[in-house]
């Protein structure tokens, strides 16, 4: 048997609706159609009345999610793109994530988020979000980049009680393959170490997690062990095994998709320098897209985001440095 | 709720229908006095941050806390204090909110008209205008899963408020989802300082309800009597699914957006006009009228509302506030395991 990372969302999804009746799936298109990327494909079928096709209305759609997830019911929503869900933006970020400290009544709900570039995607269906949802106390923020943890990990996000914004990586969905879904994982808190290695740490997450992986491979040519960081979360932030992986190699590589303006890879560059800066043998480096919106052309595109082989020149550099 | 020593004289002739406009009355009548009661607190220096009234709104509010059951939802917006204590919301839980207490629903963490106790179905308005509404679908949407019948959401505005996008949006998934929402729209003219045609450039706001497949009423709101009726008569309508209604009402704010506006763009001959009248002397007018009840009872009614008050906000501004120090009070997540460790020290 093969699995498919959006077959996996698929299959967590269906596990979640069979095993909870509180769980129903909203968004566009989700119902008999199957979602644009086929991510609910036949869940409509399967569960009458619990997946259902919202208007082109990203707030309201938020918003109703939050006022189920009050009434105690585990709604998932889909935005068909990360991109938007800024239009959702102020009901996730004042409305749920401020719920539960406001209230003391938890707002369970899961946001999905099919983010990331793929060829010809162009500025408005290709974006990486975690950083700016990551930004706001009262959200979990999740990062799944294999087969096994978009499996586990949204099956988690709907057991959460706080809401969870899902990203999950489009140019993943079809590519990235197991021989079988997982039947345990590592919780969303912590952080995996899909590669050791002693001469650099290489912390990601997401779609970065493979050209890392890739760049990690490239440089084993040249002799360097590069120990790959998976985040997995990126709120929260395992830095306990950041730190421990930097412990051991002496120097940080932070490698992200989003734009290059503070986040992910901004706070994990802080957070080591601030607390571990005696355990770096070398300045660390952080590598994100470039700062101007997300090009058409696959030339452009594919010079926009880091690479294995952009990853590895600056793996380069802070192992010669 | 409301408790009176004397029985009020009502006519035996009056029934039913005298004694719910005299619920409502009382209802109005506690509101004002609160209100006035925040307001002075608020020139004396006395509650942090801001004071917002409901001063010439209570007949509209009233209307839809008064329709409403236990089981109902209610998204109240800063206008609502009438509405929120005819649905039950406790004087104390405005008091201790104002006054940050820490043993107020929102534990001192937010503050005064942004309070509400989710799970009694009163939301807990966050400020950005029309972002409640949806909300407030979501909690019908669930009921409806669930195969819960018969239990209707308010949501409240102002005309200021009807064009955002999120308002729009949520009335439109109302209406696509045939949901027991009445939306009630409280035209009051303004918006902070804004004149409604700065706001809107179609003849009625009712084409907000028209555009979307909602059933629209319009009522005058300062006549009590009038709201009553029309939010009752789309409140029974939607509990008896007909879908979303909507209630326009006109009035005007007898005071500034907040306490610390003096209203003076608000024009003398608005001011005396038919849409400037207090629907609460209108009220008071309008039960000595039909001999419902005389002088000295109204008088002791407004003395137990301020006795009532009183006591809650001395209750209130007595209770500690929240203590920095106390655990957990900086972890934002109820999962507990997925609060960084350490994060705020960062
Ligand atoms: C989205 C948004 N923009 C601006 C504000 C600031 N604001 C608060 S109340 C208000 C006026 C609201 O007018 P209206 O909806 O007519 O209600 P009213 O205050 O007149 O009752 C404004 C501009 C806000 N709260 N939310």
């Amino acid at each position: 048997m093969s699995i498919t990372y959006l077959e996996a969302i698929r299959e967590a999804q269906a596990r979640a609706l069979a095993d909870d009746p509180r769980v129903f799936i909203y968004g566009q298109d989700v119902g008999a159609f199957g979602g644009a990327f086929k991510a609910t494909k036949g869940l409509a079928q399967q569960f009458p009345g619990r997946v259902l096709d919202s208007p082109i209305s990203e707030d309201a759609m938020a918003g109703l999610a939050i006022g189920a997830a009050l009434e105690g019911m585990r709604p998932i929503l889909e935005m068909q793109f990360a991109d938007f869900s800024t239009i959702a933006f102020n009901q996730i970020v004042n409305q749920a994530a401020t719920m539960f400290w406001r209230t003391n009544v938890s707002c369970p709900l899961t946001v999905r988020l099919p983010c990331g570039g793929t060829m010809g995607s162009g500025p408005f269906h290709s974006q990486m979000l975690e950083t700016i949802y990551s930004h706001y106390p009262g959200l979990v923020v999740l990062t799944p980049a294999t087969v096994e943890d978009a499996y586990s990990m949204l099956l988690e996000a709907v057991a959460i009680d706080d809401p969870v914004i899902f990203c999950e990586h489009k140019l993943l969905y079809y590519h990235l393959k197991a021989d079988a879904l997982p039947t345990e994982a590592l919780p969303a808190n912590k952080a995996r170490i899909a590669r050791a290695g002693r001469d650099l740490t290489l912390v990601t997450y997401s779609a970065m997690v493979h050209e890392s992986l890739a760049a990690a491979d490239e440089l084993r040519g040249e002799g360097w062990e590069v120990e790959v960081v998976d985040l997995r979360a990126v709120k929260p932030l395992d830095t306990d095994t950041v730190m421990a992986s930097v412990a051991r190699t002496g120097r940080l590589l932070c490698v992200g998709e989003a734009f290059p303006w503070g986040g992910v890879t901004a706070e994990v560059v802080s957070r080591v320098v601030c607390e571990g800066f005696d355990l770096l043998d070398a300045p660390p480096r952080r590598l994100n897209a470039k700062d101007t919106p997300i090009p058409y052309h696959p030339n452009l595109w594919s010079a926009h985001r880091p690479t294995a082989r952009t990853i590895a020149m600056a793996a380069r550099k802070v192992l010669q440095s | 709720m409301v408790q009176s020593a004397v029985e009020p004289s009502i006519s035996a002739a009056a029934g039913a229908e005298c004694e719910f406009y005299l619920k409502a009355f009382r209802f109005m009548l506690l509101s004002r006095v609160l209100d006035e009661k925040f307001a002075s607190l608020y020139r004396a220096g006395k509650i942090m941050g801001g004071v917002f009234l409901g001063r010439g709104q209570e007949a509209l509010s009233v209307s839809i806390g008064v329709h409403l059951r236990p089981g109902d939802i209610f998204a109240p917006l800063i206008r609502d204090l009438a509405g929120r204590l005819a649905f039950n919301e406790p004087i104390l839980d405005a008091a201790r909110t104002y006054f940050g207490s820490a043993l107020g629903p929102m534990r001192g963490r937010d503050g005064n008209v942004h309070r509400g106790r989710p799970q009694s179905g009163l939301l807990a308005m966050i400020s950005h205008l029309g972002a409640m509404i949806s909300v407030v679908n979501g909690g019908l949407f669930a009921r409806r899963l669930r195969g819960v019948k018969g239990t209707v959401g308010v949501a409240s505005c102002g005309e200021g408020a009807t064009s955002t996008g999120s308002f729009h949006e949520a009335l439109n998934q109302a209406a696509v989802e045939k949901l027991p929402l009445v939306m009630v729209v409280a035209n009051n003219q303004f918006a902070y300082s804004t004149p409604t045609q700065r706001q809107f450039a179609c003849n009625s706001l009712l084409d907000r309800a028209a555009g979307y497949g909602v059933a629209g009423y319009e009522v005058d709101g300062t006549d009590l009597e009038a709201c009553l009726r029309v939010v009752g008569q789309a409140v029974a309508k939607a509990r008896a699914d007909q879908g979303p209604q909507l209630v326009l009402a006109r009035l005007l704010r007898l005071c500034g957006h907040g306490e610390h506006d003096d209203a003076h763009y608000i024009g003398a001959e608005l001011k005396a006009s038919d849409l400037g009248q207090d629907c609460l002397k209108l009220a008071e007018k309008f039960v000595l009228q039909q001999g419902w009840v005389d002088a000295a009872q109204l008088e002791q009614w407004r003395a137990e509302a301020v006795q009532q008050v009183e006591a809650a906000v001395v209750t209130a501004q007595r209770e500690p506030g929240p203590d920095p120090f106390s655990a957990n009070y900086w972890s934002a997540l109820s999962s507990q395991y997925l609060v960084e460790g350490g994060a705020t020290e960062r």
